[in-house]
This record gives structure tokens, sequence and C-alpha cells, in this order.
């Protein structure tokens, strides 16, 4: 069976991916992704039913512990980091019109 | 005094014994580093004077008593994967290439603890996405042992940097292969230990449930010892596992008597270089001649394992790199038209082309209307792939095969074609997806003068067995002259 992917599939996938890909970089990832996507398609000749997806390898329950805090303010290197810091806060475009 | 040549733990013993100083140390590997660092490109941050500074302060409590373990005062590098307070950290991506992490990784952390000498962090492919460290926004890491040929993947400066004496041992991390493949091109020894065995705090996720941290050694006994240092219990990594086994160099004897070995008739099929073949199927050979029992058995579903493994990582990738949006740190685009636009044009120009491929196939996988078909479906094939490791290590304490189809291939050959590069990772993908030990030992080299690796997989939390094994192995191979001990390092 071969994948098609379509424009719409890849262009609903970028926005997913929060990636913006050029014309030439669309056109290679509708390859790449029909190509995966076959090899992929080998796991249909396995029969899983009523296997149990696992997540994890060893049988561990969640794990718990008191929201003590450890760890000091170290907001000022952290903020070093930052792209763009204005009066020891994060910078960011205006998400609203 | 040939410095250079001795492992990480004859080291730290002639360190002890006074024979020569952690500087002197670090002063040696630093002048190899200077000769080759050009040529090899191990490295994508060096720390010279904080490791000279470094290791005035390990001497003196080695001196006064403090620092008394088995690594203490021998240099080391980490994989620009793990986080190191104050010492930049960049995946070997465009996106974090000025991030420096205000804490360490637990592992870094325990390695400090023990003394050893932090000297810089090596190249990786970009977010250990790869198999031969050529998606490095840093530039390509070269083979020590021919430059024209790749270190292997993703810990490829690690590796690189162990052979050619560039560091006494190095940290790596393995999702599907990436410390024992690039070992076994490399020529050292590297071990993935059991999921959960060393923490993961401070490690920059790829694919979380299949991530470890694991050593990359000269010898069997460095590996051991540096498993010893790094196996920790951490609440900050919720699978974290408590382990009171890790006394791992206890086992190093060579008795193999009753050892019992099973080599998967499946992994020794179609595609399998005939060179790697016979190599390794002499090392059983020679662990049957000390008493082992080997024989051949069925393992069955090898051939699911990529496709499974492609699917779970890659959708883990996706989820894992949101975080990577130009906001609290690292790389933020130039120009931009309100916070969509500026997360897009940040992480398209941040990640290189085999990053952005896979989180696009991660969103594909989980997005809806797909996610049972292929996320689902992948889960439940590792489910499988888990029970029938289960069934082979009712029969057998380990099983034993090549850690890659072929040795290094030569640079620019890998990237043009990412399925046939995946393809590679047959052997040492499933061990993940099962969360199983695996250690990767140098056994041999082909007719270009390349090295060779046997891998030898155990049920979960059996490293001992494993370290038992590889240094019986080790032992009746004899020495294997790594770059990094040819008279001068040339």
């Amino acid at each position: 069976m071969a994948n098609i992917i379509s424009d719409e599939t890849i262009e609903y996938v970028g926005i997913l991916a929060k990636l913006e890909l050029s014309g030439e970089e669309k056109e290679q990832a509708k390859k790449d992704m029909g190509r995966m996507l076959d090899y992929i398609d080998k796991l249909n000749e396995l029969d899983t039913t009523g296997v149990e997806p696992m997540s994890h390898v060893f049988q561990i329950q969640n794990v718990f512990r008191e929201d003590v805090v450890t760890n000091g303010d170290d907001s000022e290197n952290m903020l070093k980091n930052a792209p763009q810091e204005k009066d020891r806060m994060f910078v960011v475009p205006p998400t609203r019109d | 005094m040939e410095i250079l040549a001795w492992s990480a733990v004859e080291l730290a013993a002639k360190i002890k014994q006074k024979e020569v100083t952690v500087k002197e140390a670090v002063e040696a590997v630093f002048s190899r580093i200077e000769k080759k660092e050009k040529d090899l490109n191990c490295y994508v941050t060096l720390d010279q004077e904080g490791a000279l500074k470094r290791a005035e302060e390990v001497q003196k409590k080695i001196e006064d008593g403090t620092l008394t373990g088995k690594l203490a005062g021998v240099p080391v590098a980490v994989k620009d994967n793990m986080c190191t307070e104050g010492m930049r950290t960049t995946c070997s991506s465009k996106i974090l290439s000025d991030f420096i992490p205000t804490f360490s990784s637990e592992a870094v952390l325990n390695l400090e603890k023990a003394g050893a000498v932090i000297i810089g962090k090596t190249n990786m492919d970009e977010f250990a996405m790869g198999s031969t460290t050529e998606t490095s926004a840093y530039g390509e890491t070269k083979n020590p042992w021919n430059e024209a040929h790749v270190p292997g993947g993703s810990s490829g400066g690690s590796a690189a940097a162990v052979a050619a004496g560039e560091c006494f041992f190095a940290l790596g991390s393995d999702t599907g292969g990436s410390i024992r493949q690039p070992a076994s091109f490399c020529g050292v020894v590297g071990m993935k230990p059991t999921y959960g065995t060393v923490s993961r705090y401070g490690l920059i996720a790829y694919g979380s449930s299949l991530d470890q941290i694991g050593p990359l050694t000269k010898n069997v006994t460095d590996c051991a010892a540096v498993m010893e240092m790094i196996a920790s219990h951490d609440t900050k990594d919720s699978t974290s596992i408590k382990r009171e086994d890790t006394d791992f160099t206890s086992v190093l004897t060579e008795d193999v008597k009753g050892l019992k070995i099973g080599i998967p008739r499946d992994y020794f099929g179609e595609g399998l270089d005939i060179e790697v073949k016979e190599s390794v199927l002499a090392a059983a050979k020679a662990l049957r001649e000390k008493g082992a029992l080997v024989e051949e058995f069925d393992l069955s579903l090898v051939e699911y394992a990529i496709p499974a493994y492609y699917t779970i990582a890659s959708a883990e990738a996706s989820s894992n790199l949101e975080r990577f949006d130009g906001v609290k740190y690292g790389y933020r685009t130039k120009q931009y038209e309100g916070l969509h636009n500026m997360y897009k044009k940040t992480r398209s120009e941040g990640f290189g082309a085999e990053v952005k491929r896979r989180i696009m196939l991660g969103s594909f996988v989980l997005s809806s209307g797909y996610y049972d078909a292929y996320y689902l479906k992948a889960l439940r094939t590792k489910a499988l792939i888990k029970k029938a490791f289960d069934e082979a290590f009712t029969k057998y304490d380990m099983i034993l095969g090549p850690v890659a189809p072929t040795t290094a291939p030569e640079l620019g050959k890998s990237l043009s074609d990412p399925l046939k590069m995946y393809l590679g990772d047959i052997y040492t993908i499933s061990v993940n997806l099962a969360g199983l030990p695996g250690i990767s030992i140098p056994c041999g080299t082909d007719q270009k003068g390349l090295p060779i690796g046997l891998q030898l997989i155990g049920d979960c939390f059996s490293e001992k067995k494993l370290f038992q094994a590889a240094y019986a192995y080790e032992k009746i191979r004899g020495e294997f002259v790594l770059p990094a001990n040819r008279k001068g390092g040339e």
C-alpha cells in the first residue's frame, strides 16, 4: 500500500508541528513521510488483537511526592537565557489582536 | 610516561599513588585535543580553564582523603545533550546555540561527586536524531580510525573522543543504539543500561520512554566503574528505579562456565556484512571454548522493531521538542508577525532537516484519526517484542549478536537515504523498546582496519552478567589497541 500524502495533510501536520516549511521542503516532506508510512505499514502484518499497548516496560505506578519546594529562586540566571526580557519577565509578541 | 595510554581506572590508581597529578592528566588530554581536534571535531564546547581549576580542587580532596573513588581525578567528556551548570549545552542544534543551563543533570552531578573532571561537551547528531553525527549543526565528527569515515551516532563525539585519547571516558545517551553503535564504530566499550538505572534528570529528552544515559570507555573495567558511579535512584526522574545491585565491578572475573548464551538466527541473515558476521561468531566460539553454553535460536519479530521504534520515538520527540519555541531560552527568529509566526519561524530556522522530519512524522502519527492505526499499533508491537525477549530469557542468560550490520560508513554516504540509515539500527533498537541492558565490546577489525563490535543483551537488571561475560571475552580477545594508545597518538 503506497501512502500518498496530500498538500492538505502536510499543511495540517505543519500546524501541529509548529513548523513553516518552504515549498521545496514541503515536497520533500511529502515524499519522506509517505515512504516512512509505507515502511511503518509493515506493522499491519502483525495480529495485535487483544494486545494492550505498552507505554512503559515496567509495571510501575504513578510516582507521588509531597509538593515541597527544594530549590531556590534562580530566576535571574534563568532570565539570562531569555531571547528577550524586561523587568524580570520574558518578553513575547502580542498573543491577541 | 604515556598517560593517555592508561585506562580511566588505571589513571585514578596512579593519581592515588602520586605517580601523576590530576593537573598532569588534564594537561595531557588537552595537548592531545590541541593536536587532533582540528581534524576530528569531537567537541562542541571545551573548558580548559575550568578543568584546570577543578583539577586543583580534586587533587586536594584526593590528598586529604575526601575523594577515594575508582575514578577520582579522571578527565571526562559529556555528550552535549546533558545539562551542565554554567557550561553551554547545545544538543548540537542551532536552536540551543547559546543555552547555558542553570543546573546539572543528575548523571553529571554523580560524576562530579566522584571527583571526575569535566573537560567539555561532545558533538552528537542534532537532538540525538541520527546514526552518524553528521546531523550536528556544528560540523561532523570524524572517526579516529579513519577520518574518511563517520564515528557513528548519535554519541559519535563521545566515542571518537575516547578512541582518540581526547578524554579518558565519556557519557553518552542511547535511545535506539546511540551509545552502542558509535562504540562499535570507534572500537570502544559502550553500555546502555536497563531503563531507569541512570537518572534522566537534566538529559534533554528525545524519546523519553527509550532514552538512557550510559558510559563509553576504553575497556570493560572502566565501563563497570563508571556505571557504579552514575547508577542512582533519583526522585526527580519518576521513571528512576531503586537498585541495590550496582556494585558492578565486583563481578569482573574470567569465569563464564555454564553461562547460557543464545544467538538469534534472525540477527545473522540478509544485510549483515560477512566480515562482521565472522568476527562476531568467532567471539561466540571463544566464549564457548571457555565453558559457556552457546546455541542458536529464533528470537522472532526482529523486522518489526524499526518501524515500531520510529513511530514511538518520533511521536515522543514531536511532543518533547514542543518546548523549543523561542520564549524562555535558545534561538528566536529575528523577524516575525505575532506569536504563532514567531514560534513557527523560530523552530523552522532553529531545527535541522532530520529533526524536522521526525517532528513531522511524530505529529502525524499522534494526530486524531491516525493515533490508533500508527501510535497504538506501535505500542502493541512493543509489547510483543518485549514478550519475545522475555521468552528468550527464560532459556538464556544473555543474547549475543552484532551491534551493527556493517562497520563505519564513509562520511557523506548516509543522510541522502534516511530509511536506509534507519535500517542500520536493526540490532540495537529492540533493546530500547524492551528496556533491556546491552553492551558493545570491540571484537576485531575489518579489512579496511575499521573496528567491529560485539553486542551482549541481557534481561532487565542483569548488567552484572553482561559485565562478567564482557570482561571474560575481553581477556580472551587480548589487547585492542585504540588510536589513543598508538605511540604519539598518530
